[in-house]
């Protein structure tokens, strides 16, 4: 029944997973970075850099990921010439995805932070900034710890999503999971079996993450 | 006074540490802080009275800027407050606070907590910043708990943490802005005791509360507010049994008869 799996070698099953693998890690790292700076210049003091936040999230996160995706490589990399220092297709396109997921991803994560910051009590920065401490320390040391403890389920919730979402990557060329399923489907009956194969391939992406954060948010919650 | 504080601050026993200068301020319509002069010396204890929403809690957290004011002066240790930034972070350093609500950072432990002023602004080294931790822990008794987070302690445990935290960055002046208002009575006591402790060891405090006991016993002056003005101020005894103006008359009826 499983035997046509033997006939992809470019990528194999496993190779394509392993191709969403790091899709999801890298673009979760990038997206984590860059959501916290959205965060720490939605509440900072500096309307400026509270507009810049503002103004990018609600922007990006209205974007069909698609456009965002197909943009990277049609825009920046066809029309910009900007392929990110990758000198073959295959790799700028990997590369040109991943910085598609970081600029959507990262907006939500900034609105998960966010959320978390709003649970920290107003007394916490007070007592921070009473010590002398400065924003950025007060950011760093008291408010943000706080929030991300708080905000382990909604983020988990974006990092599910986010493994999912690298499936729109194959848009592009990249030789992911979703991008083999295609290629399958156009090639065999066994339509209804490569479903289940590719769904189950996520499931077991997803499922330990979720229930992993899931843990971890109950082992770190702040006691008040 | 006593003799103790005078002595240590023999050069400077004159000098005023704390100056307010016909300082105002505005929540919307309120005007919250109505012309407010004050002045406290090195080594003095000022407790700050009054009914609620009289303007004593702002009074207080103006002085370190936790409340921004819309005129007028403040000058800690004959420099003016400075409006942000990195000066007023160090300015901030100097003055130590303790909230109504103990504020302790709840993902810290106790003695991280009274180590993180120290190794962050005063840039000291992480032993030296323990060892005070311990000693000052052990000063407002609750050594023993020093592992344990803020939440597994008792209200006047962590609010006498509040204190050794403030205490931990050496401050010239505590501001205490109603400190055992959010205490069962039992733990009351615990708290003001660490707090005569404090007077009598010479800290220049400002205290905001409602124990008139602790204005009677620790305080060198009482300056009592009424809607955003400060309506008198007198030594606790002559405040207690001889109040001039007829609003602290009717404050002291309401709250020493019962």
């Amino acid at each position: 029944m499983f035997d046509f799996l033997s006939e992809y070698d470019d990528p194999t099953l496993l190779g394509a997973f392993w191709v969403t693998i790091q899709l999801t890690l890298f673009s979760a790292l990038g997206s984590l970075v860059l959501g916290t700076l959205l965060a720490a210049m939605r509440v900072s003091p500096v309307p400026l850099m509270r507009g810049f936040g503002t103004v990018y999230v609600n922007v990006v996160r209205n974007i069909p990921l698609t456009v965002i995706i197909v943009f990277t490589s049609l825009g920046l990399a066809d029309i910009f010439l900007w392929t990110m220092g990758a000198d073959d297709v295959k790799l700028q396109a990997f590369r040109l995805s991943i910085l598609g997921f970081v600029a959507y991803t990262a907006a939500f994560v900034c609105e998960a932070l966010r959320s978390g910051i709003n649970t920290v009590p107003v007394g916490q920065a007070e007592a921070a900034r009473a010590i002398g401490l400065s924003f950025s320390q007060v950011l760093r040391l008291i408010v943000l710890p706080q929030a991300f403890r708080s905000v382990i389920g909604p983020l988990a919730n974006v990092l599910i999503a986010l493994t999912k979402n690298t499936t729109v990557a194959a848009a592009i060329g990249v030789t992911e999971a979703a991008y083999l399923m295609k290629g399958m489907i156009e090639k065999e009956a066994q339509t209804l079996l490569i479903g289940a194969i590719f769904a189950f391939g996520f499931v077991v992406l997803t499922l330990p993450t979720g229930l992993f954060l899931g843990w971890l948010s109950k082992r770190l919650a702040v006691k008040r | 006074m006593t003799e103790v504080s005078v002595a240590k601050d023999a050069v400077a026993a004159t000098d005023d540490l704390v100056v307010l200068k016909s300082v105002n301020k505005h929540f919307g319509a309120l005007h919250v802080l109505q012309d407010i002069d004050l002045t406290i010396a090195r080594g003095e204890v000022v407790v700050v009275i009054g009914p609620s929403g009289s303007g004593k809690s702002t009074l207080c957290r103006t002085i370190n800027r936790l409340e921004s004011i819309d005129s007028g002066d403040i000058l800690i240790d004959g420099k003016p407050l400075p409006a942000e930034g990195k000066a007023l972070a160090r300015l901030r350093a100097d003055v130590g606070m303790v909230f109504q609500s103990f504020n302790l950072f709840a993902h810290k432990t106790v003695l991280e907590n009274v180590m993180l002023g120290q190794i962050k602004v005063r840039k000291s080294d992480k032993k030296k910043a323990e060892e005070k931790a311990r000693n000052l822990l052990d000063r407002v008794g609750v050594g023993s708990q020093a592992d344990k987070y803020p939440a597994q302690l008792s209200g006047g445990q962590q609010q006498r943490v509040a204190i050794a935290r403030a205490l931990a960055m050496d401050p010239k002046v505590m501001l205490f802005d109603e400190p055992t208002s959010a205490l069962d009575p039992e733990m009351i006591n615990e708290v003001l005791e660490v707090m005569q402790q404090l007077a009598r060891d010479g800290m220049t405090m400002v205290v905001v509360t409602h124990e008139m006991g602790f204005a009677r016993s620790a305080a060198n002056r009482v300056v009592f507010m009424a809607d955003g003005r400060i309506v008198e101020e007198a030594v606790p005894d002559q405040f207690f049994s001889n109040p001039r103006s007829d609003r602290a008359k009717d404050f002291l009826s309401k709250i020493l008869h019962h």
